[in-house]
């Protein structure tokens, strides 16, 4: 299975990932990032995070055995994604995902939904530091 | 191979769904007390909230014993014949079994200061829930004896439904198995805001229960035992390894009923947890099965949402404890013991990790910049 992957090495810290993700969630009512993400306060799936010199971009590793899935009290999420109208927020994925990628936003629980197959995050990276590739089955 | 799976919540659920990663042909059964589809237990206070129904609250979708080919029994096994491998019925009926896994979760404790009180209830299955919310009417004192998860919960879920709910608890503080003292009063000044009424350091006289309408008895669970008692090893919980392997070969146990090691303390406990009994549970139906699987690195943890205050808990709370904001970090010099997360709650799951793998900290500042750094 495909999974958005990181080369750390080449990420610039420069988030422009984090403000694509947020403009994914609403490019079918906008066509313009700037139109979509004016005076909002975004709350992307995909992070930027710094430890010293270093920067990379964190988000759902599309895990073989998924802590999220198996720990859901409610069976809303489960490997393809979140039934939202049977999830409660009750925030036991957050508590379990060990890259800290499943988030609650407005009271309702986002993981990386990969965009149906074409994730901005990885299209809008300058300098190829996120790809989307298969590596598993090598 | 025939599998009998005795409960139908996420232990049971979770062998099945371990059972077919391995085994796509041999029989299972399930055999339940409870006369409906599996639906998750903690979503009943949901449900009294009106914020899931009955439909929702399934646990799985309603094709889950076809899709996986097993046969759902509504019955009580009375008791299990281990050296004929069989389990016996109330119905007289018996199930013969080559692998058996023992999945009843736990019953509500009921003081016996209660044994007399007509208007009580308890609050953890289905039929409670309904049963609570049929006796409810806009005029209602409801008292609700114990402040843990459970009876709180249950307070967030009748408090807009009834006239007062007050809770009480022997206990000085309100969820002291999940808590520390100031994340307590946190949690109990919020909750009173909310209009919910404590009764705190309190032992209840027969006398104070006739101020009230309605009695929810919380005062704690006990695991269901009893059917392995002379046949597997039992202490408070039924003990299990961490292939969820009892002491009795052929016969597993998972959730709520067993008892398993706390990697934050190294000691033996129950955690009545779903995410455990799910995990548990699917261990058991791997190894069921002939594969190989363990459920490592268990640990108590707890999420939950308390009128729109959230809540994360993992770990225990021995170390040098450091704030930021409302969050609590219990570190010692070279490693995270536990923490509670309250109204923040971003990446609790980061901090449940290094917990769990007992990961070393170059500097225990490590976990406070982080937590400090995340917007």
């Amino acid at each position: 299975m495909k999974r958005v992957y990181i080369n750390e090495k080449w990420c610039l810290g420069c988030r422009l990932c984090e403000y694509y993700c947020a403009f994914a969630e609403k490019r079918h009512e906008y066509n313009n990032m700037a139109l979509a993400l004016k005076d909002t306060l975004i709350s992307p799936r995909i992070r930027v995070e710094e430890y010293g010199d270093i920067t990379f971009a964190v988000n759902c590793r599309r895990c073989e055995e998924p802590l999220c899935v198996k720990s859901c009290i409610t069976g809303a999420l489960t490997a393809d994604g979140i039934d939202k109208d049977r999830c409660v927020s009750c925030c036991t994925c957050i508590l379990a995902c060990p890259f800290g990628a499943v988030s609650l936003v407005d009271n309702v629980i986002k993981r990386c939904d990969l965009c149906n197959g074409e994730p901005l995050c990885v299209k809008a990276c300058p300098n190829n530091a996120l790809v989307f590739e298969d590596r598993r089955c090598v | 191979m025939k599998y009998v799976i005795i409960g139908n919540s996420a232990a049971g659920i979770g062998a099945v769904e371990g059972i077919r990663k391995i085994d796509k042909q041999g029989e299972i059964v399930i055999i339940t007390s409870e006369s409906h589809h599996t639906y998750s237990r903690p979503l009943i206070s949901y449900l009294l909230q009106g914020k899931t129904t009955r439909t929702k609250m399934r646990y799985r979708p309603d094709s889950f014993y076809k899709d996986n080919n097993c046969k759902l029994l509504h019955d009580t096994v009375t008791k299990i014949h281990a050296n004929e491998k069989r389990v016996v019925l109330q119905s007289k009926d018996s199930v013969n079994y080559d692998k058996l896994l023992v999945a009843t979760g736990s019953s509500a404790f009921n003081p016996p200061l209660f044994e007399s009180v007509s208007n009580k209830h308890n609050f953890i299955t289905l039929d409670d829930a309904c049963g609570l919310a049929d006796s409810l009417t806009s005029e209602s004192r409801v008292l609700i004896v114990g402040a843990g998860l459970i009876g709180l919960k249950c307070a967030e879920g009748i408090l807009s439904r009834v006239k007062t709910v007050t809770v009480a608890d022997i206990a000085e503080r309100i969820l002291s198995a999940i808590l520390d003292e100031s994340s307590s009063e946190i949690v109990q000044s919020h909750l009173e805001s909310k209009g919910i009424e404590f009764k705190l350091a309190c032992a209840l006289t027969p006398n104070e229960l006739s101020n009230y309408d309605i009695i929810v008895v919380a005062a704690g669970v006990r695991p269901n035992i009893a059917l392995l008692e002379g046949i597997a090893d039992i202490d408070k919980g039924i003990i299990v390894n961490t292939k969820s392997e009892t002491s009795a070969k052929g016969i597993y146990a998972a959730g709520d009923c067993t008892q398993s090691v706390d990697v934050s303390t190294g000691e033996s406990k129950i955690m009545a947890l779903l995410p455990n009994a799910y995990m548990q549970g699917e261990t058991a139906g791997i190894n069921m099965a002939g594969g190989n699987a363990t459920t490592e690195e268990t640990i108590p943890m707890n999420a939950v949402g308390l009128c729109g205050l959230h809540i994360i808990t993992a770990g225990n709370y021995t170390g040098e404890v450091s704030n930021v904001g409302n969050n609590r970090f219990y570190c010692n010099d070279t490693q995270l013991n536990g923490y509670i997360l309250i109204g923040d709650i971003k990446q609790a799951g980061v901090y449940t990790n290094l917990i769990r793998k007992k990961r070393a900290l170059s500097d225990k500042q490590e976990v406070l910049k982080y937590e400090s750094k995340i917007v």
